[in-house]
């Protein structure tokens, strides 16, 4: 072990070792697919910057700074406030229940002044660092031990529920499996979890019945997209047709017809990734998904490397996180999903998910500063 | 250097396995997603590509200029004018569309309800579509729009092509109209062009029978349009093929001449080329104005046609049917003289008796010693009655049908009646009751079941002129193809029945004949003839003993048809004409309108047909195996 790396398990790593210790190559991959973003929104926006791409880059700047700012705060300090952050964001939560305007037919914004919240992205990350916490403590055969298990499962619970409530499927969908992953990384035994999947299967008849109608017309039209081929059902039919006619070489930067002539719906948005296989084609949206799978990789190789339990289930629970993502999204314009509103990270229009994103790769790249930083089970929030 | 504490080794090589199946799991997933990019873009990315062209472009058809109609000196008689319209573009009015109309309704006047029309096509429109507010504009009222453009935000002049006809009534009925396409029509035709907005097919006359000639092909226009409708940019411009001209065998200062002569009449009447069947002239009247099928007739004015007992749409000259009278009288002469009949004479008393039945000839004190030619020349009916009964019906019927008539002529006009020729299976099929002698001498002088069309009697005529099989044919060329024309054959009949005929309606118009006073004077133009009357009501028996009552004092409807055939120059004939006068008054009009039209075109001095048309053909139409 070198000095920098004594230094850090010590926890009198300099700013500027830390600033050192980060991996710039992941830095400069997340910039380099934030840039592929920008170039789609200024595409779809008729080749011209405003009135999406240069808010966007703005953004991303904000969040550059804060992925680093994150990135160097000590790990420990992150553990010490998980559970503050995850109470804070229940509050939050249970607040645009009460108090929250309605948006898009759902509440999910919270008005402060000025400032438009939506709580249920800062909850991904208070959840991911709250179940770590707690999972850090527990021994593999704990975790499966009823009485231990039924406290994370209320803390997944909780805000799922109250995220289903708004109405939001999207987002209860990525909450659920975020700590669902961290329960099987933690080592959940698969009692528990082979009936579980039964179950859950077995349950989706019940469930129907309980979700709302525009999101069984959502299903039902996945289902049948031709019996409502100009109404809902024209979002799916027409992404298929921009990807499709992307063909293998594409059509050209900012010569994508049906995104130029508005035959897709909410481009900027949820469907920029159709623009982008419309543009490039079969070349181009596998180059992006090779991208991801390579920013993924560089989570999963920070994970495995932590020496404490919580940094390797933050790293993979914020790894896990950004992955849902991209699966939901590409899934669901692809057609292979009913349509729920999740963006792609990195390159759909939007502020808060972007702040998420980005703080959530300062998390991951605070585990990777501090990887040799060891934190005993027992005493985890001391210092 | 600190290690894992044993519990953690444990935790951290749980965690590794798992993490293994998570990145496992996940490889899946990218792998799924590419395939699903794969099968999209690769496999099917051809069928999307055309999807997205089928999106993005949209063809417009434009309608083809119509083909124009020509008489045959290349006068136009159908042609398209220049349609001055005004439209509003809904997201161009700035102060509104309602704001947009009164501004305009100071330069042209819009009436109410053409405003509420307007209103009602915008709010049911995108803005960027024009919605017409006025059309058929004349020069002045476009100039002023033009003119006060500035000043009219959303208003936009526009220049289209619609049907005109510049000889309306007189021209009417060979020519039929065109109006918009009706529903039947649209699933009778799979030609894409019909289902465009404001496109006219012909309805009647040439326009309907030669529709598919004149329509032409629909040209398309290829633009791009975005998911709201909104033209971004054209692509590509087809001009369509333009329909083709029609030139008519009309002329048009014969048809005009004929058509204003009969003014005031229910009339027909058609003048043929006696050495090829070209008809110079078919009218009827009254005729209609068929521009106003074009600008969209009112119902007021619908009405007042469909009520006209004078029947202004029916084109009496193909579509009406008379018994020809004493015009049928040349037709069963002909018949006879080739059964060795030539040299029949009677003596007529002024009746006849058949059974109990007593045959009045119209000349009560009877014309004493008639032959075949002073037959024809007094019309006296006697003979006729005589003469029928030594040839029998069949010969009648034969000789009839040989003349053209009881059949379609094959004229190329829609809507042609093929008359009626009695005979023993005709009565037996549509009566069941056996043929009389009693209807022989009826039909010998052409009343009773005997119908015909003017062109029938005009073609009958042209056939005794000539002595060669004549059809009639309206169209010379269409297109670049010189119309075919059936072979022309010489009569079955025997060159001596012919000229006895023509002997006999020539002295028709001499001394003692029955249209001596409408005879032409002028030497070289002489013309021959023969009259007729068709009984509308039946005289009884009474009323012969009582006097027949003047023709000119019953009520109109009630009145005899006048009928008159004629042809000149009696020396190598070239115009053969019929005419039927629908309830004529005295003054025998029928007569006079054949002897005025057939001095005019006789007198009209024509030059040669012109050659901006290929007659280069034009051998085709010259006689073959005929008498010259």
């Amino acid at each position: 072990m070198n000095a920098r790396a004594y230094a850090a398990a010590r926890r009198t790593l300099s700013a500027a070792d830390k600033l050192a210790e980060i991996n710039w190559g992941l830095v400069l991959l997340i910039a380099v697919i934030a840039c592929i973003g920008f170039a789609m929104l200024y595409s779809v926006a008729g080749g011209h910057f405003s009135p999406w791409a240069d808010k966007q880059i703005v953004r991303f700047a904000i969040g550059m700074i804060l992925l680093v700012g994150v990135a160097l705060v000590d790990i420990r300090v992150w553990m010490n406030i998980a559970y503050p952050a995850y109470a804070a964001s229940l509050l939050l939560l249970v607040a645009v229940e009460i108090a929250g305007r309605v948006g898009l037919g759902a509440q999910r914004w919270l008005e402060l002044g000025p400032l438009q919240l939506q709580p249920s992205e800062p909850m991904k990350i208070a959840l991911i660092l709250a179940l770590a916490r707690y999972l850090h403590g527990l021994g593999v055969e704990d975790v499966s031990k009823p009485l231990k298990l039924f406290i994370p499962l209320a803390m997944i619970g909780a805000p799922t529920v109250l995220v289903l409530m708004q109405p939001n499927l999207g987002t209860a969908t990525i909450l659920t499996a975020d700590g669902c992953s961290l329960l099987f990384l933690a080592g959940l035994s698969w009692w528990w979890i082979a009936p579980t999947v039964t179950g859950v299967i077995g349950a989706i008849p019940v469930a129907w019945r309980f979700l709302h109608d525009y999101q069984k017309q959502r299903i039902l039209t996945f289902l049948h997209p031709q019996n409502d081929a100009l109404g809902a059902g024209w979002n799916i039919s027409q992404a298929e047709i921009a990807i499709g006619s992307g063909g293998v070489g594409g059509k050209g930067f900012g010569q994508g017809t049906q995104s130029q002539l508005n035959f897709l719906p909410e481009k900027e948005t949820d469907f920029i990734f159709t623009s982008i296989g419309e543009e490039f084609g079969f070349i181009g949206a596998v180059t992006l998904l090779v991208l991801f799978a390579v920013v993924i990789g560089y989570g999963i190789r920070i994970g495995m490397s932590s020496r404490s339990q919580f940094g390797r289930l933050v790293a993979l629970g914020v790894t896990l996180n950004f992955f849902f993502y991209i699966m939901i999204n590409a899934a669901m314009v692809m057609g292979l999903i009913p349509v729920v509103g999740i963006p792609m990270p990195l390159i759909s229009y939007g502020g808060t998910a972007m702040l998420t994103v980005m703080i959530g790769f300062g998390l991951l790249m605070s585990v990777h500063v501090h990887r040799q930083v060891e934190i005993p089970r027992g005493a985890a929030g001391l210092f | 250097m600190p290690l894992f504490d044993r519990k953690d080794k444990s935790r951290y090589a749980s965690f590794t396995r798992r993490t293994l199946l998570v990145t496992g799991g996940m490889t899946g997933v990218f792998a799924a997603l590419a395939g699903r990019l794969y099968q999209l873009q690769v496999i099917e990315g051809q069928e999307f590509m055309t999807r997205a062209e089928d999106n993005r472009v949209n063809e417009r058809l434009t309608a083809p200029l119509r083909g124009r109609i020509l008489d045959r000196f290349g006068v136009e008689l159908a042609t398209n004018r220049r349609n001055f319209r005004v439209l509003v573009v809904p997201e161009q009015a700035t102060d509104g569309v309602k704001a947009a109309l009164a501004t305009l309704g100071r330069v042209i006047v819009i009436g109410d309800a053409e405003r509420d029309r307007v209103l009602r096509e915008v709010t049911a429109n995108k803005p960027f579509v024009p919605v017409l507010v006025a059309d058929n504009l004349d020069w002045d009222q476009f100039a002023s729009i033009n003119l006060h453009l500035p000043y009219l935000s959303g208003i936009q002049p526009d220049v289209g092509e619609t049907r005109s006809y510049p000889f309306a009534d007189e021209m009417s009925h060979i020519l039929g109209y065109v109006a918009s396409v009706s529903p039947e029509e649209m699933r009778a035709d799979d030609d894409p062009l019909l289902s465009l907005p404001g496109f006219r097919i012909g309805k009647r006359g040439i326009e309907k029978e030669f529709e598919s000639e004149i329509r032409g092909k629909a040209g398309a226009e290829r633009v791009e349009v975005n998911a709201y409708g909104r033209v971004i940019r054209e692509l590509s411009r087809d001009p369509g093929t333009p329909g083709s001209d029609v030139y008519l065998t009309i002329d048009e200062q014969v048809q005009n001449f004929l058509a204003q002569r009969m003014a005031g009449e229910s009339a027909a009447c058609v003048m043929m080329d006696v050495s090829n069947g070209d008809v110079l002239a078919l009218a009827s009247t009254p005729g209609f104005d068929p521009n106003l099928f074009n600008v969209g007739i009112t119902n007021a004015q619908w009405k007042a046609l469909l009520d006209d007992d004078h029947k202004p749409l029916l084109n009496k000259a193909i579509d009406g049917v008379y018994p020809p009278g004493s015009t049928f009288k040349p037709c069963v002469a002909m018949g006879a003289v080739d059964m060795g009949l030539g040299d029949f004479t009677t003596f007529c008393t002024g009746s006849i008796t058949l059974g109990d039945h007593v045959f009045h000839c119209w000349k009560p004190s009877g014309h004493g010693h008639v032959d075949m030619r002073t037959g024809i020349q007094h019309s006296c009916d006697v003979f006729f009655w005589e003469l029928s009964k030594r040839m029998g019906i069949d010969a009648i019927e034969d000789t009839a049908y040989k003349l053209g008539l009881g059949k379609l002529t094959g004229i190329e006009l829609p809507g042609e009646r093929a008359g009626t020729v009695p005979g023993r299976a005709w009565k037996q099929s549509t009566f069941g009751v056996p043929w009389q002698q009693g209807d022989t001498l009826v039909a010998a002088i052409g009343q009773g079941y005997t119908l015909a069309t003017p062109l029938q009697l005009c073609t009958a005529t042209a056939r005794i002129a000539s002595g060669n099989q004549i059809a009639p044919r309206i169209t010379r060329v269409v297109g670049n193809t010189v119309q075919p024309r059936p072979e022309k054959l010489a009569l079955p009949f025997s060159d001596a029945a012919i000229l006895t005929v023509q002997e006999g309606m020539q002295m028709v118009l001499q001394p003692g004949g029955t249209a001596y006073g409408f005879r032409i004077t002028e030497p070289g133009y002489e013309m021959a003839g023969k009259t007729g009357t068709a009984q509308v009501r039946k005289i009884t028996e009474s009323e012969h003993l009582a006097g027949v009552k003047k023709n000119a004092t019953l009520p109109w409807k009630l009145r005899d048809h006048g009928l008159f055939v004629g042809f000149a120059p009696i020396q190598a004939p070239r115009y053969a004409c019929a005419c039927v006068v629908e309830h004529h008054s005295d003054g025998h009009p029928q007569v006079q309108i054949v002897r005025d039209a057939l001095l005019f075109a006789q007198q009209r001095r024509t030059a040669e047909l012109p050659t901006d048309y290929p007659i280069s053909a034009a051998k085709n139409l010259m006689p073959q195996g005929s008498r010259t």
